[in-house]
């Protein structure tokens, strides 16, 4: 998106003294809803970007040392550096702006039933600062050396030494890419809560805010109590990597160890982070499809936030095996099964909404439902993982790969799917094709299975991870382990296969599709009371709030659902 | 770009609990104070690992404490300062002008000496290479101080719009609050790195 904008907006730049110019519009706007789309088809293109490295170091897993059609032979370097930015790619620059970005700033003032956010240049500040993230990330493979190499994670000293690392520059810039990123992230959150807390519409009480709205709004915070201590740490890794620092280094009175506290503490809460956002997103379309009131509303919010603090500590859990104390490790140890329990709580409200209900399996439902069967077998995974004593074994193996998976792929692909086809009609006033998105929608989900479900079988067989070619590892690389390996390839191959049936579908009925009325799903929340798409502003009048935003299905009136703008 | 085009969520329903740039500045104010806490304790977690009698470590110059103590008196002040020209501005904004030019004169003096210190600390051999100890010291100081200078910055843009009478409450209060931040947030560097 970032090189089109560039190109064309070349193009149009007679027309920028108009009022509306093209490069005015779509890339200097200010409006809400144009930085959403902004986010989202930057996190798309940058999201085909992380499903093509994907592609390229599957392929070398399948077929040692054989070269990729579209790439070329895979070199160890090439490998660890595809497979760290596959990782940080898809957790910074696909599931932070698609999910919260892109969602949150659409969303947002749409649901509270207001024209703008509170601070709308900040908000079109904090997308261009993304943007520019994405293009430092983008230099940094093409650095002498190649990409960053050292895992998502960036562990001391493979990250701290050009030594080690073999790219002078490449950390380096990754670290900024990814500091630049939290600087556009914290700027977005900020005009998220402020438009949360002050600009509802008259009426809205703190219980009448949809739970899609309260999910962005906690993982802001969430984001904004965790990030300071890993942008500490990202300045110390910088200076040790450009200005010879020894914050990092034993020899010099300091601490490898340290750097995966400050990450931690970062990246465990950002897990919840993301996956807010998506739980929000199911809580609003499982509503919807199945006509009835939220099982517990005031149970859900507040275990979100108990699974907010409780998520700060809990992130020892990925160091078990970095030489921390075992007495920690069991307090950690403690902490972390304990989480379980609001998100087994939230996992039952959902079910319990749906009990009873008269369920219309629709697209967005499935990717519901999905998101649902597929995350909790990610969270039931994680137990293993918690308890320090298994986790002794499965640390660093395919087990842990595929667990973080099936967490992750739900949260930033399948909710991301879930969000979208919901949404579409008010985003850009059209319908997409159903039955072309069920067609997708079961492909996906039978083959995202068959990729990471053999992963767990091999991780519990002491397949490491991080290892780019097994056949100097005998044990690991016995005929039916490679089997399984060529089968998850396979998988993959046809998930990426049936990509295209989504995106042809969502840019074709961009254009083509069905036009939709306003309020297509007959939903409450305030953003379905405005037309599709919603004009520059919003709406006119603004909307008053009578009710909260999950009365469906109320007796004694002829219509199942009611509007949260309705006077009667 | 179309200013004119540019809408901003009105608040409804009367004035919010919180101003809106106050708010905002809150959440920011937050989240650097947990930057600032992950220098911190990494300072503290690195010192408390050294071998005893090794953090700080034996062959670095002793800090000044007193004079830098003297400093944070002065930045101290400063945040009176600013509180006082808060207050003062309930009846008149015009009244606020003279207490922000004091506090800015207070907090350049606390950069300069600042400097000074950087100068002379650099000159014995005690930098960001020679140890831990020195990374983190120039490193947290220095964040410090970078902040203070952006304090400043903000500070006389402030005062120029109060002298003119156009700066906005909320945008006012939003300044001073980011002045006491940076403000308070020293005493809490000085004891860790200083002390």
């Amino acid at each position: 998106m970032a090189e089109t904008h560039g190109h064309e907006a070349h193009g149009h730049d007679a027309h920028a003294h108009h009022e509306e110019g093209w490069f005015t519009k779509y890339f200097f706007s200010t409006d809400h809803k144009m930085i959403a789309k902004q986010y989202l088809f930057t996190g798309m293109l940058l999201g085909a970007v992380g499903a093509y490295f994907a592609y390229v170091f599957r392929m070398q897993m399948a077929f040692p040392n054989k070269p990729v059609p579209g790439y070329g032979l895979v070199t160890g370097a090439d490998y660890n550096s595809l497979v760290t930015n596959h990782g940080a790619i898809m957790i910074f620059w696909v599931a932070m702006p698609v999910l919260i970005a892109a969602f949150g700033n659409f969303l947002i003032p749409l649901m509270v039933g207001c024209d703008d956010m509170v601070f709308p240049r900040i908000n079109r500040l904090s997308y261009q600062i993304f943007l520019l993230s994405a293009i430092v990330l983008a230099a940094s493979f093409f650095v002498q050396g190649g990409g960053f190499g050292g895992a998502w994670t960036a562990y001391p000293p493979l990250s701290a030494k050009a030594e080690y690392s073999l790219t002078p520059l490449g950390p380096t810039l990754w670290l900024a890419a990814v500091a630049l990123e939290f600087v556009a992230f914290l700027l977005g959150g900020i005009n998220f809560v402020t438009t949360a807390m002050n600009s509802r519409a008259p009426g809205m009480k703190a219980f009448d805010i949809p739970m899609a709205v309260w999910m962005i709004v906690i993982a802001s915070i969430l984001f904004m109590c965790s990030v300071g201590p890993l942008v500490a740490g990202a300045v110390m890794l910088m200076f040790d990597q450009q200005v010879g620092t020894g914050f990092f280094d034993p020899d010099r009175g300091g601490d490898p160890v340290l750097w995966q506290h400050l990450f931690w503490f970062f990246g465990h809460p950002e897990v919840y982070v993301v996956l807010l956002p998506a739980l929000g997103f199911v809580a609003e379309i499982i509503t919807v499809f199945s006509r009835k009131r939220l099982f517990a509303y005031k149970t859900v919010l507040y275990t979100t936030i108990g699974t907010g603090v409780l998520s700060f500590f809990v992130w020892a859990h990925h160091q078990f095996i970095a030489g921390i104390d075992p007495r920690m490790a069991n307090v950690f140890s403690v902490t972390t099964v304990l989480i379980s329990i609001p998100i087994a709580e939230m996992m039952f409200v959902y079910i319990a909404t749906m009990f009873g209900g008269s369920i219309s399996f629709s697209v967005p439902m499935l990717w519901a439902l999905a998101f649902i069967v597929e995350f909790l077998l990610g969270g039931v995974t994680g137990i293993f993982l918690g308890a320090s004593g298994a986790d002794i074994y499965f640390h660093d193996t395919y087990f842990v790969v595929a667990h973080f998976h099936y967490t992750f792929f739900p949260i930033a692909i399948i909710g991301t799917y879930a969000g979208l086809t919901y949404w579409f009609p008010k985003m850009f006033g059209r319908h997409m094709n159903e039955a072309v998105n069920k067609v997708h929608f079961w492909v996906t989900i039978t083959s995202f299975n068959g990729i990471f479900l053999p992963l767990f079988i091999l991780g519990s067989a002491g397949d490491h991870r991080r290892i780019f070619d097994y056949s100097n590892f005998p044990e690991l690389s016995q005929p039916w382990m490679q089997d399984m390996r060529v089968f998850a390839t396979v998988c993959l191959l046809i998930m990426l296969a049936a990509q295209p049936l989504f995106l042809v579908n969502f840019f074709y009925s961009m254009f083509k599709g069905k036009k939709a009325e306003a309020n297509p799903w007959n939903a409450n929340t305030l953003e379905w009371q405005c037309p599709s798409p919603p004009p520059h502003g919003n709406f006119s009048p603004l909307p008053e709030v009578y009710r909260g935003p999950y009365e469906y299905s109320a007796e004694g009136r002829d219509q199942d659902f009611w509007p949260q703008n309705s006077p009667t | 770009m179309a200013e004119t085009n540019t809408i901003r969520a009105r608040p409804v329903k009367g004035p919010p609990i919180i101003q809106s740039e106050v708010f905002a500045m809150i959440i920011f104010v937050f989240a650097d104070v947990m930057f600032f806490a992950g220098f911190i304790s990494a300072y503290a977690l690195v010192g408390a690992r050294a071998p005893v009698g090794w953090w700080p470590p034996p062959g670095d110059p002793a800090l000044p404490v007193a004079a830098a103590g003297g400093a944070t008196v002065a930045l101290l002040l400063s945040g009176a300062a600013v509180f006082y020209a808060g207050w003062a501005a309930r009846s008149s904004l015009a009244n606020a002008v003279r207490p922000l030019g004091v506090a800015l004169a207070l907090a350049v003096g606390f950069l300069g000496y600042q400097v000074f210190e950087f100068v002379r600390l650099l000159g014995v051999g005690f930098t960001l290479q020679s140890s831990a100890h020195g990374g983190f010291f120039y490193t947290m100081v220095g964040a410090h101080g970078l902040h203070a200078m952006s304090a400043v910055a903000v500070l006389a843009w402030a005062m120029r719009l109060v002298a003119a009478g156009t700066l906005s409450p909320g945008a006012f209060g939003a300044v001073r609050l980011y002045w006491y931040f940076v403000v308070l947030l020293w005493p809490a560097i000085y004891l860790t790195v200083y002390l």
